[in-house]
């Protein structure tokens, strides 16, 4: 087994043990944007849109960048802003607003 | 290690360190917008640096800037675009949406590989570029089913159709044959071409057989499939910021899917398995109420009797969120606050479409947060209560559950039967997903509405507002 893979298992398993441990006990409430928050992070693939651009030297390739950069881009996008909007409705202040419509 | 990648190694850490304390930060409502911006600093971050490397490296191509500089704004436009305009009570299948694009692109990035690897890919390597197309394939196909089952445009109800079974091991040995082929003899687009298209199936067949109620659980699920589908691209290109957040959001994902099935009490496996053709969860006691009685009541009755009332508690279940009454419930707890009537939202923690969902929907039509009371706290108000007001909720009020011998035996429920009276509106007297007919409806303390979620509050709104503006 090589060093750099070795090295990657490492990282993999000891990530897979931090995540349990970050995620386990979440209260109910915010499993919806627990969810979505952990949806835009694995949007961090976009990264690997890059990386294939670099390689990419043909017609072919240059459409499987185009396709991977195009839902990366929607995943991290999206991702966030969704689940921006749904933690700025727990953040808010229920008594300023019901001044705010008086 | 020259300069430019301990730079590199160096910043992916960071924002790795981002993603962690991020997640971290938002199990708590307090600190959960903080903590979203952080991971978002973390993305950033790693974006700007990946750019900085195939700047230096100076290897791209004119076509390849395009692509990519292409497929970026598209994306971002569209990904914003929809993340803003959409309405609260379809953030589920937008979140499907998002996790099946994360999906696509990992099974791009492994499919890239590849084809790029001209028969050298050693066996490190092609083991988790293989992984990544058919984790890939299978997350882009499911959560795009998972996605029309939830906005309604893929029917809800488990579909099936003869000899399914067969196919599904037909498609399984495809994946499982394709992916030999791939590791042992690299360099043959066919057998890439069948690994995507079998995956692609794979996918569908997951998903289609499962109900729409067990959506939610399925996706969470799909979304720790794109994590590890992400973590194996991090392996394909020796990039660690992609196995860290990968297996971060992997880990993630199946903590979430296994609490979700727990709040059902149902096993994941089950869950699954009843989508391949067993389908036990269907033919379990097709409602067995042969002349159940129950008292039916109006609007009028109703607006009478929470004008009259002290403690009010609000039980909002999936009829109220697929009916997007959540305004009329504001609107008619506003209207009995203002006269001094307590009221409280008693939230089960599988209510609404997506666990939480209930919340996010309360809280978007500004619903003072220290009126919603989970699970434990409500359940300890029930027998102060004079009305409790059970819209849409079947299931997760069920008494039965705390009884054994039957499917939902064990779930933890609202204890509403505890309350003076229940009024429950609903459309009909069927039983929730599980199959399981609900004795509450006919206690003596208990009287139906059958109604819409949405008519029905407006309707109840109207004659509240009679006899409380008296």
């Amino acid at each position: 087994m090589s060093e750099e893979l070795y090295a990657n298992l490492a990282i993999f398993v000891l990530s897979l043990l931090v995540g349990f441990e970050v995620m386990s006990k979440i209260p109910s409430t915010l499993q919806t944007p627990m969810m979505s928050g952990a949806n835009a992070i694995h949007g961090v693939v976009v990264v690997g849109a890059f990386a294939i651009a670099a390689e990419a030297n043909n017609w072919l390739l240059y459409v499987l960048t185009f396709f991977a950069a195009l839902f990366a881009a929607i995943n991290v996008a999206g991702g966030y802003t969704v689940t921006d909007r749904m933690l700025g409705m727990f953040d808010r202040k229920p008594a300023k607003k019901e001044e705010d419509k008086k | 290690m020259t300069g430019l990648t301990t730079t590199a190694s160096l910043i992916y850490l960071i924002s790795a360190f981002c993603y962690v304390i991020g997640v971290h930060l938002m199990r708590s409502p307090k600190t959960a917008k903080k903590g979203n911006g952080l991971s978002f600093v973390g993305m950033i971050l790693a974006v700007i640096m990946i750019l900085i490397e195939i700047l230096v490296s100076g290897r791209v191509q004119v076509g390849a800037w395009i692509a990519l500089a292409a497929g970026l704004a598209l994306g971002i436009f569209y990904g914003f675009s929809k993340a803003k305009r959409v309405p609260m009570t379809d953030v589920p299948q937008l979140v499907s949406l998002f996790n099946a694009v994360g999906g696509g692109a990992a099974a791009a990035i492994g499919a890239f590989d590849y084809m790029t690897a001209n028969g050298h890919l050693p066996l490190v390597l092609s083991i988790p570029v293989v992984l990544d197309i058919v984790i890939g394939g299978i997350t882009f196909s499911g959560s795009l089913i998972a996605t029309g089952k939830l906005s309604g445009k893929v029917s809800g109800k488990p579909i099936t159709f003869p000899g399914s079974k067969f196919v599904n091991i037909l498609v399984v040995i495809a994946i499982v044959a394709a992916a030999i082929l791939m590791i042992t003899q690299v360099d043959n687009s066919w057998y890439l071409v069948l690994a995507l298209l079998a995956s692609l199936a794979f996918g569908l067949l997951m998903t289609l057989p499962i109900g729409g109620a067990d959506m939610p659980v399925v996706v969470s699920l799909l979304n720790a499939f794109t994590g590890l589908a992400v973590a194996f691209a991090g392996f394909v290109i020796n990039n660690q910021v992609l196995i860290i957040a990968g297996a971060l959001v992997g880990a993630a994902g199946t903590i979430l899917t296994l609490q979700m099935a727990d709040a059902m009490n149902r096993s994941v496996a089950n869950i699954l398995a009843g989508g391949f053709g067993t389908d036990d969860s269907q033919s379990v006691s097709p409602a067995g109420q042969t002349d159940v009685k129950v008292v039916e009541t109006s609007a009028d009755d109703i607006g009478l009797q929470l004008a009259y009332a002290h403690n009010v508690m609000i039980v909002p279940g999936y009829g109220l969120a697929a009916a997007q009454a959540q305004h009329e419930v504001a609107e008619l707890a506003k209207l009995l606050t203002d006269n001094g009537i307590n009221v409280d939202y008693a939230i089960h923690p599988v209510a609404g479409r997506m666990p939480g969902h209930m919340n996010v929907l309360l809280a978007d039509v500004n619903v003072p947060y220290d009126q919603l009371k989970q699970l434990d706290e409500a359940n300890s108000m029930f027998e102060n209560t004079d009305v409790s007001l059970v819209i849409g909720a079947n299931d997760v009020t069920n008494p039965l559950a705390r009884e054994s011998g039957n499917d939902i035996s064990g779930m933890p429920i609202l204890d509403v039967d505890k309350s003076k009276s229940v009024v429950v509106i609903k459309r009909s007297m069927s039983s929730g997903y599980a199959g399981v007919p609900n004795p509450l409806f006919s206690l003596p303390n208990t009287k139906m509405f059958f109604s819409d979620a949405k008519k029905g509050l407006q309707d109840i709104i109207a004659s509240s507002k009679e006899y409380i503006n008296q």
